[in-house]
């Protein structure tokens, strides 16, 4: 069992959760992921590593509740356990193992969609800590949705707020931000990173590769163990298959076949849409003490 | 009665069970038991006996049924086996023991497996207390997965005295056999869970949640952890894809997949939160016990089923009686069949498989003879999932980790017979060495692995 240790609401279906894990806390990396089992009959959810404490023995993560599991993982609170908490999974960000030297002379932005700007958070902060500026993008539907501004904001270089309905900052979708930057203000990016929602991830892309702009992204498919066990997470990329969650979860956007990741990250939607309805009527949460 | 023919067991109706997830086997009775266990002839030379790879003493475990003392059996089979309830239901006894029993000469063989699942069922039903540690030596081992091999060296070690704990990847102890073979031929709740809790009683400490290589590394356990020998059983859970075109369409799933779904999640039974998803015509691409239990898995979730091989039947790698329920059960069978490739609607979805005929040609390296595609053969039929159940192979994480430990070319941890790898006071079996292969030699590689890790430590 895994302790909640903190909790914070970032809007109305965003939370943060510091959970206590100490041998994950000891080996979390940027870029690497947990996977979160909330009850006994839960099943197994992959979230991003969003910051790590390891004299605490903490691992923080930030899930927005859409489906069955995020719903069941946010009515827990402070003090209560989780059943299940492994990781580090995954492969860490190239740029931890990179020549410092070498990277004081990138530019470098990072790009964040919704719940994306969570994880993107701590990594913007590594690079201010080895003071390095990184320019940031955070981008939402509406202003509601932007989280983590006020952080962001003491460890980036500039940071841009792009709402789709113009609610708050640049009016639009962000890879018209990304094109109005480099285009029309003259900035010049070396390395792209962008973490958000797929369909996000892949507009994204198709602007950069246009700007000529190498890009990352952190792809998140359907995964079951996390280890490389089911396939389920397997992906296109180039013209190899690759397991996410070992191989990844980032990797080159420029050779991501996005519309197959699209295509099969709504493979369960029918059955999700059941599990859904089956919690929400019953609306328990089993198995937490 | 007949000594040459064997004692009939009960099951579920096919017509029944290929709607449930009950066991289909329901043991014998203690009459029937007795019954059977009085065929044996109790040969002074039993050869029965070596082709066990954990060297049961069959004729005297045989005996005590016999004369009706089961609790007694019971404890023979402990001494030898941490898993005889799980060995009695799916070793491939026949072409272990039963295969080498005198009386298969001339009529049926003691069914030696059935017999050691009664004893172990009836010792779990009435509280026989099997297990028994010597005093603590003070040495600290640890060990990696706890599939049957890691269970075997950490029960062997924890009765020498050892101070065993097992790390496990997973959520939930046991390996293949709680996330890969199904309820309907192991029960999880009574029998895996039993036979753990056994374990728990000789002292063995079980960590779940730590992926060695990523969590901890194997250097972390002798450096911080202070073990004196690291234990390797961490199976072959890699599955395999054909790399035809079509196979990451929507509907095209691992066996592991949707095994573990399945089974480790509990994604058939109503409240667990994991989906599943079965379609109505499935195609499972496989012929080893794999391929039958998703096959098996897929109909009792309501599908039609083919098995698509690309041998004949005589070549089927499941175990006999697996296949002999697949049929009784209604899957159909495509023999000497192979995919080519898999068909998509126009959004993404699979729609059908494209398979060609094969005939067999002369034997290949395995001595199995070597399956060619019949020219012009190629034919379509419809289905909307395909399951690939074509093998596995042991996961890299471990060796990318832990320097000095060598791999051979099909990435299988090298080590000797005593389950000595590259790496000084680091020992392998099962799966992780052999490859995908059978649950009673995972156990004999973790029984072999215990002796010489005692040997190692205590000289
Ligand atoms: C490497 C990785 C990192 C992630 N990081 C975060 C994060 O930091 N914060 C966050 O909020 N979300 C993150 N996700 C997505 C998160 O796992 C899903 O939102 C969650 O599993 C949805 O579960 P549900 O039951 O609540 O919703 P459901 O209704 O079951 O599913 C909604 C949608 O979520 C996706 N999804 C469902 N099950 C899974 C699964 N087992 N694995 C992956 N995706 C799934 C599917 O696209 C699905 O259609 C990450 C996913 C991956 C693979
Ligand atoms: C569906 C299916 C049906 C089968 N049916 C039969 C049958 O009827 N009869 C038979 O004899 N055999 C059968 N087998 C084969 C048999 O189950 C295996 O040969 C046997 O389980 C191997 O045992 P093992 O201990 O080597 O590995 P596994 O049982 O694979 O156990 C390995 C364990 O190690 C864990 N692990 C892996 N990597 C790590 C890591 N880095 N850190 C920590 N833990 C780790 C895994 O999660 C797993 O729990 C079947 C296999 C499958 C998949
Ligand atoms: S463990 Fe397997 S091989 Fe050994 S006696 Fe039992 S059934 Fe036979
Ligand atoms: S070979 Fe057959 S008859 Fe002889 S001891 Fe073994 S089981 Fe009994
Ligand atoms: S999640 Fe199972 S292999 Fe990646
Ligand atoms: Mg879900």
């Amino acid at each position: 069992m895994y302790k909640i240790v903190k909790k914070e609401n970032l809007s109305t279906n965003i939370f943060s959760m510091d959970v206590l894990a100490p041998l994950v806390a000891q080996s979390a990396q940027p870029g690497q992921f947990v996977i979160v089992i909330a009850d006994e009959k839960g099943e197994r959810v992959p979230l991003t590593i969003c910051d790590y404490d390891k004299e605490k023995g903490t691992v923080t993560i930030v899930a927005q509740s859409i489906g069955c599991s995020t719903k069941k993982m946010a009515q827990f609170n402070e003090g209560e356990y989780f059943h299940d908490f492994v990781g580090p999974l995954g492969q860490p960000s190239e740029y931890v193992n990179e020549d410092i030297n070498e990277l004081k002379k990138k530019k470098v932005l990072f790009v964040a969609g919704g719940v994306g700007t969570a994880p993107v958070y701590p990594q913007a902060r590594w690079f201010h800590e080895k003071g390095i500026d990184v320019d940031v993008i955070i981008g939402a539907k509406t202003k509601d949705l932007i989280i983590l501004e006020d952080k962001m904001r003491k460890v980036a270089g500039n940071l841009y707020i792009a709402t789709d309905d113009g609610s708050y900052g640049f009016k639009g979708m962000i890879p018209s931000l990304i094109e109005d930057l480099v285009v029309n203000q003259g900035k010049k990016y070396d390395l792209i990173v962008c973490i958000g929602p797929m369909i996000m991830m892949k507009f994204v892309c198709i602007m950069t590769k246009k700007l000529g702009i190498k890009t990352i992204v952190s792809m998140n498919p359907i995964m079951v163990d996390g280890t490389g066990m089911c396939g389920a997470c397997r992906i296109t990329v180039g013209d190899e298959t690759k397991f996410a969650c070992v191989d990844g979860p980032e990797f080159d956007g420029h050779l991501v076949d996005f519309d197959e990741a699209l295509r099969r990250q709504a493979q369960y939607k029918n059955e999700e849409a059941e599990k859904n309805g089956e919690h929400v009527c019953t609306c328990h949460k089993g198995g937490a003490n | 009665m007949n000594r040459f023919e064997r004692v009939q067991i009960s099951e579920q109706s096919p017509e029944v069970r290929s709607h449930n997830f009950e066991e289909v086997c329901l043991g014998y009775t203690e009459e029937e038991a007795v019954a059977e266990a009085k065929r044996c002839l109790q040969c002074k030379n039993p050869q029965c006996v070596t082709k066990c790879p954990v060297s049961i003493n069959i004729p005297e475990f045989i005996h005590e049924i016999a004369e009706g003392n089961f609790g007694k059996a019971a404890k023979i089979l402990a001494k030898y086996t941490a898993l005889p309830a799980v060995c009695g239901r799916v070793c491939p006894q026949e072409v272990q023991c039963e295969s080498k029993c005198v009386l298969g000469n001339k009529g049926d063989a003691v069914a030696i497996g059935k017999l050691e699942r009664f004893a172990a069922d009836w010792g779990r039903d009435h509280d026989v207390e099997v297990a028994e540690a010597k005093e603590s030596n003070g040495h600290k081992v640890a060990v990696i997965g706890s599939g049957p091999a890691g269970i075997t060296c950490a029960g062997d070690l924890a009765k020498e005295g050892y101070d065993v704990t097992i790390y496990e990847a997973l959520h939930k102890p046991g390996g293949v056999l709680v996330y890969g073979i199904p309820e309907f031929r192991l029960p999880k709740d009574t029998v895996v869970k039993h036979e753990i809790r056994n374990l728990k009683k000789l002292g063995v400490k079980i960590k779940t949640n730590v992926i060695v290589g990523r969590t901890v590394t194997i250097d972390d356990l002798f450096d911080k952890g202070k073990y004196d020998a690291v234990f390797v059983g961490s199976g072959a859970g890699l599955p395999k894809f054909m790399g035809i075109p079509g196979e990451n369409y929507n509907g095209v799933f691992s066996a592991n997949e949707f095994l573990t779904r399945n089974n480790l999640m509990k994604a058939y039974e109503d409240g667990y939160d994991t989906p599943i998803k079965v379609g109505s015509k499935v195609a499972v691409v496989g012929g080893g016990n794999v391929a039958m239990d998703a096959a098996r898995t897929a109909k009792r979730l309501g599908a039609e089923v083919w098995i698509v091989y690309r041998r004949s039947e005589e070549e089927l790698p499941a175990r006999v009686e697996e296949v002999h329920h697949a049929k009784e059960e209604g899957i159909n069978f495509e023999l000497l069949t192979n995919p080519t490739e898999i068909i998509g609607d126009e959004k993404g979805w699979v729609k059908g498989i494209k398979c060609v005929r094969m005939e067999l040609g002369e034997p290949d390296k395995s001595g199995r003879r070597r399956p060619i595609p019949v020219k012009g053969s190629e034919f379509e039929f419809d289905v909307d999932t395909v399951i690939m159940a074509l093998g596995t192979s042991p996961n890299p994480l471990i060796p990318s980790t832990t320097e000095g430990l060598e791999v051979d070319k099909k990435k299988c941890l090298v080590a000797d017979e005593q389950g000595q790898t590259s790496k000084e006071g680091v020992f392998a079996g099962g799966d992780a060495v052999t490859g995908a292969a059978t649950v009673i030699l995972a156990m004999g590689a973790g029984k072999e692995a215990a002796a010489a890790i005692d040997k190692y430590i205590n000289g």
